[in-house]
């Protein structure tokens, strides 16, 4: 949060948004791995799986404490959620939803751990300077991450199309509208194949650019000097939206989409 | 934008994330969440129903409360009469009796009066016949008198 390393390492604003905008990582190409996005990530989802593990494994019916109290609130809220969409059973897409939800909103809050407190911190305990030190806290600010949540549900997406209605009728549906005539089936083919591979793109893109540009912004806001505090406050402020918002909103079309999967044209 | 292996390692975590949710999170949650849904939904009708029948109770209450008191006025009327009735019968009888007291009575004091006026007969015809020998000093024949003193005698 504070622009000391701009004054102590005497980086460039350039150079240190670009410093704070590159991943902890190792490999070259394709084989390189962002090992902050997947260590945050992979924590953040441990978080998750232990504070629900450890309700669901003492729920009760009869009176509930504090914590089981909040966990229902989360729970029934993407249940309510998952039921005014999805309209059948399908024992995934409710478990599916609220992982997606919770985890995505303990990613993105992610975004408030102020940007420079966590580089800092391992400075102090390991030695090493602050500008040779890379470490994103965000794991959404990674297309890596929004992409593989996307990529998973894409495909769960064509497979309970393909469950639902055969494979026949998943071609049939490809390619019968929204012109149903033997010569524009191409068209048809062409135009649903293009609908069906933006909605994982949307989906990855949307959150993504989201968290990227909140990201990018609390950076530029660091190099402006001592106005940065009240600055930082009022988009910290902001983020109390974006947050749960961009957690919504990937959950809703995540049920969206399955729902679209199961309906029989 | 790089995308590269992490891709894959965030899909594998997805996916183990997901299926730990849907195992061992999702069902007792929802589970504990439904059930006190329902023990609540049946608590509202039972607490509905046992007002029901409260007011079930309440005017069945009344309503044998209303009979009991008929029954106790029906009671209280139908001994009334009966002893009207008891009473009147008493009166009856009383006055029977004292016809039949009376009755007697006077039979009595006629019978009564009837053999003083035979004994004061007889004393008059003695007195008479008593009188008469002393009057007249003379023996009279009493055997060749005597109806001339008993058609006195019937005539007194």
């Amino acid at each position: 949060m504070s622009s000391t390393a701009v004054a102590s390492e005497a980086l460039t604003s350039q150079e240190y948004i670009k410093h704070h905008l590159t991943n902890l990582s190792t490999g070259e190409g394709f084989q390189a791995i962002h090992w902050d996005t997947l260590g945050w990530s992979v924590f953040l989802g441990l978080v998750f799986i232990a504070i629900f593990y450890r309700v669901a494994k003492k729920a009760t019916s009869g009176v509930p404490g504090k914590l089981q109290c909040a966990i229902e609130l989360v729970v029934g809220f993407v249940n309510d959620n998952v039921k005014s969409t999805f309209h059948g059973t399908n024992p995934l897409i409710a478990p599916l939803a609220l992982t997606i939800f919770v985890w995505v909103l303990l990613m993105n809050a992610m975004d408030w751990v102020p940007v420079d407190l966590l580089p800092w911190l391992i400075s102090v305990v390991t030695g090493h300077e602050m500008s040779h030190i890379s470490m994103k806290v965000v794991p959404t600010t990674d297309p890596n991450m929004t992409f593989a949540l996307a990529i998973g549900v894409f495909i769960l997406t064509i497979y309970y199309s393909i469950r639902i209605k055969g494979v026949g009728g998943f071609i049939k549906e490809l390619t019968t509208q929204p012109f149903n005539h033997w010569l524009l089936y191409p068209i048809n083919f062409i135009l649903e194949v293009v609908t069906l591979l933006a909605r994982p793109l949307s989906l990855a893109l949307r959150l993504f650019g989201n968290l990227y540009a909140g990201e990018l912004i609390f950076l530029l806001i660091a190099t402006i000097g001592l106005f940065q505090l009240p600055v930082h406050f009022l988009w910290a402020a902001f983020h109390l939206l974006i947050i749960p918002l961009q957690a919504f909103i990937f959950m809703m079309l995540t049920i969206v989409y399955l729902s679209l999967a199961h309906e029989d044209h | 934008m790089n995308i590269n292996a992490t891709l894959i390692g965030e899909l594998i975590a997805f996916v183990v994330f997901v299926i730990f949710c849907m195992k061992f999170v999702w069902p007792p949650i929802i589970g504990a969440i439904e059930t006190r849904q329902k023990e609540i939904a049946d608590g509202l009708a039972a607490k509905d129903r046992a007002a029901k029948e409260l007011e079930l109770a309440q005017d069945s209450a009344v309503a044998k409360l209303k009979k009991a008191k008929a029954q106790a006025a029906s009671i209280v009327d139908a001994a009334k009469k009966h002893e009207a009735k008891i009473i009147e019968e008493a009166a009856g009888k009383a006055q029977v009796e004292k016809e039949r007291i009376l009755a007697s009575g006077h039979a009595e004091i006629e019978t009564e009066r009837n053999r003083a006026k035979e004994e004061l007969r007889q004393q008059v015809a003695l007195l008479a016949v008593a009188g008469a020998e002393k009057i007249l000093e003379r023996s009279i024949d009493a055997a060749a008198h005597s109806d001339i003193l008993d058609k006195l005698v019937a005539e007194l």
